[in-house]
């Protein structure tokens, strides 16, 4: 189940550097284990994340076997105008999820 | 002026080093229970105190969602959780007249999902047990654990105690030995704990995943190589019970983050 919760920093202005947090729910599983009967689970991991502010990329991450399940991220954006940022990524197994949140930037 | 001053700096560290032995031989004395959360390094603390690092709050969540969905939704009967739900995970494990035994959150959460939702119980450590759970649990964080063992769940809690206290396994070691005995020392890597139960459901970083208190249990028996009653089993839940009624008074921490 493709699912996340994010955090954008609320009273930005035109120009200031902006937090931008994102926690997503997946195992990350590294393809190094194996199972009870010792069969080794495939790996499936995050391959590619995407972040876009309005039409511009501002964030593009690819997550490997040495990240751990449930991933965090956080990086800073600079304010430009209100408007929302996009989510988007895709694992090994070819599931994508995606997510959106609001950002208000005063002039 | 200065050697005057030096003096009362001298009679005032004395009195200060007085009160903290007193205040050491006051907790000796009542042995206040300690939070495992308090033997975490800086990284774990931080990140159960920020709820969008805390990775246990996407089952919290998923729980949220899961209590107003469906036609017969939890929400249906018990309203808003934030109110309803607020202390209960507190009071658990706790006696139930109809099922004549001690229950813990998990059981009562799939009690009532068999018996008023009329759909099938959640299996132990589902993540949809787990979530609603945890999710039921955090309604209560920071309010103190106030179980009851005085009633009809006294004598769960006296087989609870019977069982920490019991040497066990091939390891030839009952939970005292190290969780009362040896708590703060090191065992390798790790400072021992006082295995206090007030963080559970927790995301534990070596499962990388939300886990109950049940699991931590088994996982412990694992390790000192002893039978593991299954998940669910009553052993477990009256010693959920015992651990409960010894930590009385620590906060729920729900969802905690540990090692």
């Amino acid at each position: 189940m493709a699912f996340a919760r994010i955090q954008v920093a609320p009273g930005v202005k035109r120009g200031d550097a902006v937090e931008v947090r994102i926690s997503i729910r997946h195992p990350m599983e590294t393809g190094f284990r194996v199972d009870d009967g010792g069969r080794t689970i495939a790996r499936n991991t995050i391959k590619e994340f995407v972040c876009r502010y309005g039409a511009v990329e501002v964030l593009r991450a690819s997550l490997g076997s040495g990240i751990a399940a449930n991933p965090y991220l956080r990086f800073y954006i600079t304010a430009v105008e209100s408007g929302e940022l996009v989510f988007e990524w895709i694992d090994d197994a070819g599931e994508r999820g995606d997510t959106k949140a609001p950002i208000v930037v005063a002039a | 002026m200065i050697a005057a001053r030096a003096g009362s700096v001298r009679r005032a560290m004395a009195c200060a080093c007085i009160v903290v032995g007193a205040t050491v031989a006051v907790a000796t004395a009542r042995a206040e229970p300690r939070s495992g959360i308090d033997y975490a390094g800086a990284d774990v603390r931080a990140m159960q105190d920020d709820d969008l690092m805390n990775p246990g709050m996407l089952w919290v969540e998923r729980g949220a969602a899961l209590w107003s969905a469906g036609s017969t939704a939890c929400a249906g009967c018990h309203g808003d959780a934030a109110t309803s739900m607020k202390g209960v995970a507190a009071r658990y494990p706790a006696w139930d007249a109809k099922a004549a035994r001690v229950v813990d959150l998990e059981d009562r959460i799939d009690a009532c999902r068999v018996e008023r939702q009329r759909a099938a119980p959640f299996p132990r450590e589902s993540e949809d047990l787990l979530a609603l759970t945890a999710f039921v649990a955090t309604q209560s964080r920071g309010m103190p654990i106030a179980v009851d063992v005085d009633g009809p769940a006294h004598a769960a809690f006296e087989r609870g105690r019977a069982f920490y206290t019991e040497r066990r396994g091939q390891m030839n070691l009952a939970c005292t030995n190290c969780h009362v005995d040896n708590a703060g020392k090191r065992l390798y890597a790790e400072t021992i704990s006082e295995g206090q139960p007030n963080a559970y459901p927790a995301y534990r970083l070596e499962w990388q995943s939300v886990g109950s208190l049940q699991r931590r249990l088994r996982a412990c028996l694992y390790g000192v190589r002893a039978a593991m009653p299954p998940a669910g089993a009553p052993e477990l839940t009256e010693l959920e019970l015992y651990l409960a009624a010894r930590a009385r008074g620590l906060p729920v921490e729900t969802p905690g983050v540990r090692r």
